[in-house]
């Protein structure tokens, strides 16, 4: 329907027929509105979401100064229990390296990587979903299809293919979760954009002779950004579940030690040492479990009627 | 109808071949010329015999010649050989395929049963303590990374419970007899399979809530109580098929990651499936197996998504003949 629309309007603007609402200003900016903040904060199990994140952050960037065994060193006796050793609160594992300052020091990868991955994950994801849904036409289709080939490679597997060709390293393998990741983002930004774009707000913007580009950064894209900042905290849990996944099986960075590195490196003894696994997944769990909560949070303050759906 | 389905294969066809162009892409921006990867093991830095190879596997000729005729080998079923069992390709992934798939099919069996019944009664009491409790375990279920729940689980069985076996999907001696046989692959099947199934049973339950409580406010099921036909009627006959609709697209979306995860279920439950074959061809540095691999997965997503549309028009009418009357 927009084509017909779009020329009039251009006809319109060439006429110097002045709209009447102004351009560029987008309806609700993007800043999440006071109502919003409200509702969040109201929701206990958001705001726990929030309290475990801010803990295991700050485990993350202050706890190897506070307890400083490196987790990369011997300390004790191997598979010691935990509760047993004064240097290893958490028990050795099969090497006899101290659990706990392992499951310290893991969550920078892990937290590191998922961030790369998922800005990574945004800028392909918005990117394509924004022109698909902005232009429409066979640039929709032709990305689409694109889209929809990324969508059926098995997304762990594609990852794992990536980072095995290349070197294993933080960055190769943001890389690959970033690459196989951002179809379900493409989406959710094209259906936003189609939704948007023949809105009275954008027309006007239109009319009055704003540039593609500036409409679809200043004035489409804020108005999109409630479902992607939801999306975007969601991503977070699932690149630290592949990044775990991948270092489990033995493609992670090996300059660095990560949960899920530790998972997979005690796979063989963890009959006899169990909490040289549990440690480590407990902390991927809550880690993914506080995303998953904000997330959860974050949708049901947007959208208040959607609430417990 | 009819064309629309062909529309929806020739699409699929399609995607195929993407996806073999996408594989012979990795194996050409490999770093790394092939022709040394095959001789390295060997230690051989001999010229001649890497000319050998190159004429012998194609790679002196040009990359378009070489994508036609590698697009007519995979075709053909053709997928290279690998280098460490000296076999070819697709017999080894034609071995590994039928565990996989057993292993997919249980795990998303019961995750579908189990998740859809968990949705409609918790969708039935939405206040009750079993529908918090169900949104609680669903989002733990997410949270929690399944090759950790697997250890979780054989730790709580192998050294706690002792009732099941842990590891591979065969006995040494499992007895004579196509019974014996069937029963000690279900006996191994369980612990991998509940792994697998439970982060699915946690999206489906919460998936299959949600369109529930949905459906139930709808106009008709209102029409269906008011006609009085008792509540079991109304919920598991008349509203559940609306239902389940986004549960279907969703297991067509989510195959993929089914199969991913099925990857990390089977390496740590010892699984003789395609997972476990990539994960060993990534120690190998076997790469014609693991691209075949991502071959034949990313075939299975490909012929699962078609299959999911299908099933749609049968559960769904209004999608046919909403169909017919575009035709």
């Amino acid at each position: 329907m927009s084509d017909a629309t779009r020329r009039g309007e251009m006809a319109a603007a060439d006429l110097g027929v002045t709209p009447g609402s102004g351009a560029g200003g987008g309806g609700g900016s993007g800043r999440p509105g006071r109502e919003t903040l409200r509702l969040f904060v109201r929701n206990k199990a958001a705001v726990a979401g929030v309290v475990m994140l801010v803990g295991i952050v700050f485990m993350t960037v202050a706890g190897p100064r506070i307890y400083d065994n490196d987790p990369k060193h011997i300390v004790a006796i191997p598979l010691t229990g935990p509760g047993e050793l004064e240097e290893a609160r958490l028990g050795t594992d099969y090497l006899g390296r101290d659990v706990l300052a392992g499951v310290i020091g893991g969550g920078t990868t892990s937290l590191t990587v998922a961030a790369m991955a998922a800005a990574m994950v945004l800028v392909i994801g918005v990117s394509i979903g924004a022109l698909a849904g902005y232009y429409g036409g066979w640039l929709d289709s032709a990305l689409m299809r694109f889209t929809e080939f990324f969508q059926v490679l098995p997304a762990l597997l594609f990852a794992m293919v990536l980072v095995a060709l290349f070197e294993p390293s933080m960055w190769t393998i943001s890389f690959a979760i970033g690459v196989v990741a951002w179809p379900g983002i493409a989406r959710i930004t094209r259906a936003e954009f189609l939704r948007l774009k023949n809105l009275e707000f954008v027309r006007s913007a239109r009319a009055v002779g704003a540039t593609d580009w500036r409409i679809i950064r200043k004035v489409v894209f804020p108005n999109a950004l409630p479902p992607l900042i939801v999306s975007a905290t969601l991503i977070m849990g699932t690149a630290i579940l592949f990044e775990a996944g991948l270092a489990f099986l033995g493609l992670g960075d090996p300059n660095t030690t990560s949960w899920g590195l530790m998972i997979g490196l005690n796979r063989g003894n963890f009959l006899t040492a169990w909490w040289s696994v549990t440690f480590p997944g407990l902390a991927i769990f809550f880690t993914v479990l506080s995303f998953s909560l904000i997330g959860d949070g974050l949708q049901d303050a947007y959208n208040p009627k959607l609430r417990g759906r | 109808m009819l064309r629309s389905i062909a529309a929806r294969i020739a699409q699929a066809l399609g995607l195929i071949l993407a996806v073999m162009c996408l594989n012979f892409l990795l194996i050409h921006i490999t770093p790394g010329d092939p022709a040394t990867v095959i001789v390295g093991e060997s230690g051989a830095g001999d010229p001649e015999l890497l000319e050998e190879i190159r004429t012998q596997y194609g790679l002196d000729r040009p990359v378009i010649v070489q994508l036609l005729s590698y697009v007519g080998r995979v075709a053909t079923g053709d997928l290279g050989d690998s280098y460490f069992f000296n076999r070819s390709v697709t017999s080894l992934i034609a071995e590994r395929l039928w565990p996989t798939v057993l292993l997919v099919g249980t795990a998303l069996a019961f995750a579908v049963a189990a998740g859809t019944m968990v949705g409609v009664a918790t969708a039935r009491r939405p206040e009750s303590p079993l529908s918090h409790g169900a949104t609680v375990l669903a989002l733990v279920g997410f949270s929690m990374p399944v090759f950790w729940t697997g250890i979780m689980l054989v730790i709580l069985f192998a050294s706690t419970w002792e009732l099941l076996p842990i590891q591979g999907w065969h006995d040494v001696n499992y007895g004579e007899g196509i019974l014996a046989n069937v029963l000690d692959v279900a006996e191994h099947l369980v612990l991998p399979a509940l792994t697998l199934g439970l982060i699915y049973l946690a999206q489906y339950s919460r998936l299959s809530r949600a369109s529930m409580l949905e459906v139930l406010e709808s106009d008709y099921v209102r029409t269906a109580r008011a006609k009085g036909l008792g509540e079991r009627r109304v919920v598991y006959k008349h509203a559940l098929r609306n239902a389940v609709i986004p549960v279907v697209t969703v297991i067509g979306l989510q195959f993929g990651a089914l199969l991913s995860g099925a990857l990390l279920v089977e390496t740590v439950f010892n699984w003789p499936g395609l997972g476990r074959l990539a994960f060993d061809s990534i120690l190998r540095r076997d790469t014609s197996v693991l691209l075949g691999v991502l071959l034949v997965s990313s075939v299975m997503v490909i012929v699962a998504n078609l299959l999911t549309d299908l099933l749609y028009t049968i559960i769904d009418p209004r999608i046919r003949l909403r169909e017919r009357s575009n035709v």
